[in-house]
Order: C-alpha cells, then structure tokens, then sequence
C-alpha cells in the first residue's frame, strides 16, 4: 500500500528477468547465496551475478533436474540457492525434483523461472509455459511469487532471500511497462494490494496483466463503471482476506493472469469466494490451450490477454 | 584395517542385517534385499570413517551420506540407531503412521538423516550440491552417496556424474551397490546399464571396482578415494538378500516384507550370523 504508480506507462519499459539478474548482483554483497543456471544464464540474467560473483555462481548445463537437485544439496549445507532456467524446464521438467528434493524437505531454494507465459514470443508453444503456477500452487510448502513489474520481482526478491523456505519466482521475457516508483516501493509476502479503488468490480491481477488491468478500469471510468485493481503478486500464500473484502464489496469478480485459466489467480482466487463467498466472477487467462509463435505483444492481443479483453469479461458479469 | 577393528565392523553389519529386517517384518512392508546389501558399506561409513555426532546431529563440519537408493533406508535406520542418534525400539516405528522412520528418509524428521530422499537419481546430484558447497566453502568434510544398478537407468544420475566430473568434485565419495537385481528382474534383462565402470571412467570418475561384502576391500577403496583428485565411484558387488538364504539373489524380495513363518528363518539366520560375528569378536 502507498505505492506510488507511475502515470504514464510508456516512458519505460522493463522486463522482471531483468531485474532479478540485477538483483541478484546487488544482494549478492549482503547476502550469502548460490546461483545455478541451467546454459541459459543470459536470457535469465543470471551472468550479471556469475560474472560479479563467479565462485558462487554455478552453470548446470542443460540439465534442470540435476539442477535442482544440487540446489537442494547446497541449500542443505546451510546456503540459499537460487536456481533458474526458462519456466519450461526449471518447473516444467524439473516438477518432480522440485517436489521432492526442494518442497518436501522445505529446503531454502528459490526457483526463479523466466520466460514463463505466452510472451516468450517467437519461440511458440514449446517454450510458453502457462501451467506453472497451477503446478507450484499445488506442492506443499511452496511459496508462489508472480511481481507486476521490474520494481516489485527487484523487491521481491530480497523478500524471497529473507525468507525461511522454498519459492517460486515467476518472471518474463518480455519488457513491460514500470508501474511501481522503487524510491518508495515496499514488498510485502502474501499481501494483495489495492493499486485502484472500486465499488463496481474488482479486478485482481496478477503479474504482467496489472498494467493492462489499470488501463481497463480507465475504459470502464469513461463509462460509468467503477472497477478496483487488487495487485496479487503471492499466488500462494494467497490473501485470502482481501479476496473476500472485495468479493463482498463488488458483487463482482475478474481475475487477470498470463497463465491457463486452470489452477493459476483464476482458480485460487475462485477456491476462496467459493468457499466462503460465492460471487459472479469471470476469468482472464489462456484457455486451456497450447500458445502460438508470434511477437509478444501479438501474442496478448490474440489471447486478449489486454485491457480490452479484461473489458469484455467484466462487463460480461455486469 | 587392524583385526579388532574388522571384527566389531563385521558385528555391526550383522546388526544392521538383524535389525533392518526386524523393521521391514513390523511394517508388514519395505525393502529388505537391497537393505541387507548394503549392510558392510553403511557399517563401514557410521563405524569407521564417517565423522558424524549423534549428541549434535548437525554440526556444519560433519561427513555427510545421501542415501539416494532411498528406499533401503532399513539399513540406514539400523546403523543410526546402533550409533545412538535415536533409541533402538524406534526401529520397530519403521513405517508407522506417526513414526519418524518413514518409507523414505526424511532429513527433517529423522536425526543423522543428511537428506531426504526417495526418488532415484535425486540423492545423488543432492550429494553434488553438498560437495561443491563444501568445497567453495573450505570445508574438508567427505560426502558419501550410494546409489543402486538400477537407479543408474534414471537419466538424472549421469546429469549428476557429468557434473561431479566438471566441477571436479573430489570429496564425492559414491557407492553403487551392484546386486544386478531391480523390481523387474536383472538389471541386464530389464534395461542393461553395463558396463557401469567404463561408463563412469568415461564421464571422468575415478572407478573402483570390489567386493561390496568385504570390509577390508571397502577401506581400501575408500582410503584410495580419499587421495583422488575426481570423483570416485566405488562399484560393489554385492549380493541383494545377502544373509538370508531364502532371499539371495531373488528379484521378488526387492520390496516385500517376510511372513511369519518366512521371518523366523530369517530371524535365526541373521540372529546366527550376529551372535557368531560377537563371539569372533570377543575371542579376538
């Protein structure tokens, strides 16, 4: 909360992955910690901090599963490890390692997986993983992370190396718009936050889809309908309380994500009103399909993973 | 290895050989064949060289096993109760709703458990990430693995035997327990992962090939390894059942538990074999 959002959108343009690498190499002097890449250390970043820090920074090869588990090794000896790779496979084909080595004995493993979603882009459906948060959400003792914006995976990340246990990082390939001022920026684990106000509808997005979730309550101010933007960057702890605050206060749900409709925001959030408060909601997200090459931005408008398709589903339920 | 020290290791393989199958016979459930092939080499690892502390489970500088052929934990459980990590009767908890002996070790529940594992070819990259951790952090602590023939069909171990090789990982000590029997039958017929010592000499191990029964065989290797600039593997071959007649050499007993009347033979055998093991000791 009071966080300040930057007005105009367009000035600037950064991709989470990008500040994790830079994370990584400034928290890498205040805190002690591991990073293992699986041979894709520049497309995740993680070379910023293997070059900074080459003793503690360990290329895997390609070889995820293995990745994992030395992680898990390391972690065991008393050292947090961050392990990264496209979501695809540091989720994806390491799913069971994950489970199994990290999960279950809670070791301190941060699994930061980039490139997740649709946006990855030209490399199309073989690299675009939508189903990584409806996995990680489903293992025990796992914490799922998912930042808007460049500022909050930069802070999340420190948050994430303070805290006692596994995580999930998501981030993206793709540039997105800053949203967050990092003079003044604070991260909170588990914590929903209001980025608008609403009375109509609420709005809970996650990661990328919170800028194009602002831009759709500006459409919908111009028409007399008045939407609440709730920022869910911990996918899991989830807040549960601020889902049922504004369940109860909209009558009305959309849930925003880059990620299969199944078993990611839409389906967290839906498990909670459910349960203790049934309420009409829509969801935005990849249905349960496979994705496409295409440019990134080609590819959020033919999946109207945009404001103008978080538009349409609110009114949807209106 | 002086005489007095073989003879009490012997006595304590036998012990784990009783008491491994003590646990698997309560818990009407687990794995006995691989258990009681590893007997000698877990014998050798908590009564002669592993420097661990059963008053402090966890000091940073301690040697380390990853038991990646998880499911023989019996053996591991036994020799761990000998060392007084946890009372002996537990034993007899091995697999019990409630019980810190689960299935599979588990690092959190379990004292001496260095960590958990279960799932093959996991335990050993685990054991990887503690040795290089080891290694760029300047301890001179040993980790040891032992792995099984047939978890050297999972992709995973050779990722981690590529790895351990790279970054020269000379304080990786593992044992692959060579009994040539997995759930399916011979590990040749099921899917041949021979030859298992040009396969690690290839990826760049130092290679050793013994007697995994032998105790003298094991401390040679062990101490050889020990003075070795790569990785080392230390193939065994051993006999799964070994112990008890009925059970050696039979795929079948990877993982069921004896019956009664199956058990009380085996109980004498191994009760046998354990009091013959005492009195050789104490005559010297």
């Amino acid at each position: 909360m009071g966080n300040i959002i930057n007005t105009d959108m367009n000035l600037k343009r950064v991709a989470t992955r990008v500040a994790y690498g830079n994370a990584l190499a400034d928290f890498g002097e205040k805190y002690n910690f591991f990073v293992l890449d699986a041979d894709l250390s520049g497309s995740t970043q993680t070379a910023i901090f293997g070059k900074k820090y080459p003793d503690r920074f360990i290329n895997c090869g390609i070889a995820e599963g293995n990745m994992i588990s030395v992680a898990a090794g390391i972690a065991a000896s008393g050292v947090t490890a961050f392990a990264s790779s496209f979501a695809m496979f540091a989720c994806g084909r390491a799913f069971e390692q994950i489970r199994n080595s990290v999960a279950y004995p809670r070791l301190n493993v941060k699994i930061c997986a980039s490139h997740a979603g649709v946006t990855v882009g030209e490399d199309g459906a073989t690299h675009q993983f939508c189903e990584d948060i409806a996995l990680m959400r489903s293992v025990p003792n796992m914490v799922v992370v998912n930042p808007a914006d460049a500022t909050e995976a930069y802070f999340a990340i420190e948050a994430i190396l303070n805290y006692d246990g596994p995580v999930y990082m998501r981030l993206g390939r793709f540039a997105v718009p800053v949203m967050f001022d990092k003079s003044n920026y604070t991260f909170e684990l588990g914590k929903g936050v209001v980025l608008a106000d609403g009375n109509d509808v609420a709005i809970f997005a996650s990661g990328i889809m919170n800028s194009p979730a602002l831009e759709a309550r500006e459409i919908l101010a111009a028409e007399g309908i008045d939407a609440a933007v709730i920022n869910i960057h911990t996918l899991k702890p989830i807040d549960k309380e601020i889902i049922i605050k504004y369940a109860e206060k909209t009558k009305r749900i959309v849930t925003a994500e880059e990620h299969s409709v199944i078993g990611g925001l839409g389906s967290a959030v839906a498990e909670i009103t459910s349960e203790f408060c049934p309420t009409k909601m829509a969801r935005v997200g990849i249905e349960d399909t496979f994705g496409t090459s295409g440019k990134a931005e080609h590819l959020l408008d033919y999946f109207n993973l945009n404001a103008a398709g978080i538009v349409k589903k609110v009114k949807s339920i209106l | 290895m002086e005489r007095e020290k073989l003879l009490c290791l012997d006595e304590a393989a036998a012990k784990i050989r009783l008491l491994s199958l003590e646990a698997v016979f309560n818990a009407e459930s687990g794995h006995p064949g691989g258990s009681l092939s590893i007997a000698e080499i877990i014998a050798y690892l908590y009564f002669e060289k592993m420097n661990v502390d059963p008053k402090n489970p966890q000091k940073s500088d301690r040697d380390r096993l990853v038991l990646s052929k998880g499911h023989t934990c019996p053996a591991l459980y036994s020799a761990l109760a000998i060392k007084g990590f946890f009372p002996e009767e537990e034993i007899k908890t091995f697999r019990q709703l409630g019980s810190r002996l689960q299935g599979h070790p588990d690092m959190n529940k379990l004292p001496g458990v260095d960590m958990t594992t279960g799932s093959l070819g996991q335990g050993i990259s685990a054991a990887c990430g503690m040795a290089l951790k080891a290694l760029k952090s300047g301890y001179n602590y040993k980790v040891f693995a032992i792995i099984g023939d047939g978890e050297s069909q999972e992709g995973q171990v050779w990722e981690a035997a590529m790895f351990a090789a790279h970054y020269k990982l000379k304080n990786l000590i593992a044992f692959l327990d060579f009994n040539h029997l997995q759930i399916d039958g011979d590990v040749r017929d099921v899917m041949n992962p021979t030859p298992l010592d040009e396969k690690f000499a290839a990826f760049g191990w130092f290679v050793q090939v013994i007697d995994g029964h032998n105790l003298e065989e094991i401390d040679k290797a062990v101490n050889a390894a020990y003075s070795s600039e790569k990785p080392s593997i230390i193939i065994c071959n051993t006999v799964k059942g070994k112990g008890v007649s009925f059970m050696e050499n039979k795929a079948d007993w990877h993982g069921k538990a004896p019956k009664k009347d199956e058990n009380e033979i085996a109980v004498a055998e191994l009760e046998a074999a354990y009091k013959r093991a005492m009195e050789v000791r104490k005559n010297g």
